[in-house]
């Protein structure tokens, strides 16, 4: 992993050696472009890039290369979340190309969320590929400089690929090898699902060590502040494949209302703080859903300001 | 075999009552295993919606038969000899078959009774699940035997998703995760190690996405 594939910061960030910093930004449910550029230059400069989800939860919203953009323009460093969901392979590899055209140097792969969680429950989805045969799609295109159907791209898109990994779903001793099937299938970094269960995270990150994997993608690691005891509930029971300990439920239930949003971060920093001292944590994904403003502080007091110069 | 559900009542003879002379038209197939179509259901029907119209004061003739099979032109043609008695057919077959009969009798109004839900199994006393989709390129042999495919509701060749929770699908509880089940027969096979081999970027020709499907076979043709 020494030269790059990318014109990506993150890319670079890691490769130097450095813990990676990304968080994300869900585009609005309307045409106004002030709220992405709002959220974006909240946490500019605490982050080397920023997640743009695709549709998350099905629920449509503005495009996610349309918010990228936006981001791009700002001199904000995007990572392009694409789900398989809704577009099939034809749609994926334009819009890869559309996002390379912006020179948007980073993508997540992923599947989806069910559309029957969002606000089209009765529309069709495409899965024409799924997660992982998009991670081989763009390292196609990337490194063969091809299309899927053979012919040659003019001006291959230079994108740092990466893919998602959920730590904590069933079945637990298939979750590394999906991994590691991740990473072979093209992964160079890897982005996990929200952790809360610390304990169940170092068992998979010990198995993932274990293989090496460690050394062939960036593993960083989900993080999402808890911002009331009904958030962390509801995570536990609603949200599929989400572990949340008990622990964490009873810490927050026992301050008062008022204060569970400040334990829901100080809990957020004592993760973070925990998880940097764990072999194979290449860096941190912070999800605050709708919660941007909070992203500086949570950074700052785990240690990861300032972010270094390059 | 061919899953159908019957049509609610209400429906049919929203379809049925500008009709005077009407037949119910079963298939002695997948739809009388599956209890939708076959000639108990013909029989239900049929009273059912005789005593609607009588409680309307309108009078019509319901008739009732049931073929061994709608998907056969030669089993179609025993009601050429009676057609012109009719004004519509209520054809109580999947799919296929009330095409079939459409396509047999050209100016007679086929009706469909049931709606054609999948292809599966009778899992347990009424109770009918999914197995196949008709990709039309048989994953099986490589996923121990359990169809992601059909069963898995992203269609992941590479799961299971991030969704699966305690064996079962991110859409709830009443759904099983097919990825679970694969890797518990890939366990029970001793061929976990067939996991990590990555399924190729799927042909999506031979399903629906390349037009309708026809099998040619010279070697049976007449």
């Amino acid at each position: 992993m020494s030269e790059f594939v990318s014109a990506s910061r993150l890319e670079r960030v890691m490769k130097a050696g450095h813990l990676g910093v990304t968080s994300e930004c869900g585009p609005p449910r309307g045409s106004d472009p002030e709220e992405v550029r709002k959220k974006g230059m909240l946490i500019k400069d605490y982050v080397d890039a920023i997640n743009v989800t695709d549709n998350q939860t099905a629920m449509t919203r503005m495009s996610s290369l349309a918010a990228c953009i936006h981001l791009k323009l700002l001199g904000i460093e995007p990572v392009l979340q694409m789900v398989t969901r809704d577009r099939n392979r034809v749609a994926l590899q334009s819009d890869i190309l559309g996002a390379a055209s912006f020179d948007i140097p980073n993508m997540l792969c992923l599947s989806g969320d069910h559309q029957s969680f969002g606000d089209c429950a009765k529309g069709q989805n495409v899965h024409d590929l799924d997660s992982m045969q998009l991670v081989q799609t763009v390292r196609h295109m990337r490194d063969e400089g091809k299309f899927l159907g053979g012919d040659d791209i003019k001006r291959p898109p230079k994108i740092f690929v990466g893919a998602a990994a959920n730590p904590f779903a069933d079945p637990f001793e298939i979750r590394v090898p999906r991994l590691a099937k991740k990473i072979a299938c093209g992964a160079e970094f890897i982005q996990t699902q929200c952790i809360y269960n610390i304990d169940k995270f170092k068992e998979w990150m010990k198995r993932a060590v274990d293989r090496g994997l460690h050394e062939k993608a960036f593993i960083m690691a989900g993080m999402t502040p808890m911002k009331s005891v009904g958030m962390a509930k509801y995570m536990k029971k609603k949200v599929p494949g989400m572990d949340v300990p008990d622990g964490i439920i009873e810490r927050l239930a026992g301050v008062e209302k008022g204060k569970q949003a400040q334990e829901g971060i100080d809990i957020c920093v004592e993760h973070i703080q925990q998880l940097k001292e764990i072999t194979g944590v290449a860096g941190f994904h912070i999800m605050a859903i709708e919660w941007e403003e909070k992203v500086p502080e949570i950074i700052k007091r785990s240690g990861l300001y300032p972010r270094p110069e390059l | 075999m061919i899953i159908a559900e019957k049509k609610p009542i209400q429906e049919i003879i929203e379809e049925v009552q500008n009709f005077d002379r009407i037949l119910i038209l079963g298939c002695n197939e997948c739809v009388t295993v599956c209890e939708a179509g076959g000639k108990k259901e013909v029989e239900v029907l049929a009273s059912a919606l005789r005593m609607y119209f009588i409680t309307q004061g309108k009078e019509k003739v319901i008739s009732e038969h049931t073929l061994e099979r709608q998907c056969d032109h030669e089993y179609l043609e025993e009601i050429r000899k009676n057609i012109d008695n009719y004004d519509a057919i209520v054809s109580l077959a999947c799919g296929v078959g009330v095409q079939f009969a459409a396509e047999k009798y050209l100016t007679m109004p086929l009706l469909p009774g049931v709606n054609t839900i999948c292809l599966g199994a009778n899992e347990d006393r009424g109770l009918w699940t999914e197995r196949c989709q008709a990709c039309g390129s048989c994953v099986l042999a490589r996923t121990g035997g359990i169809c992601p495919v059909s069963r898995c509701a992203k269609r992941v060749l590479n799961g299971p998703c991030g969704g699966s929770t305690n064996g079962k699908c991110e859409l709830g509880p009443d759904t099983d995760c097919a990825w679970q089940l694969i890797v518990d027969r890939l366990k029970a096979l001793d061929k976990m190690d067939d996991y990590e081999k990555i399924a190729p970027i799927k042909d999506w020709s031979t399903d629906r996405a390349g037009g309708p499907r026809t099998v040619t076979r010279e070697d049976v043709k007449i």
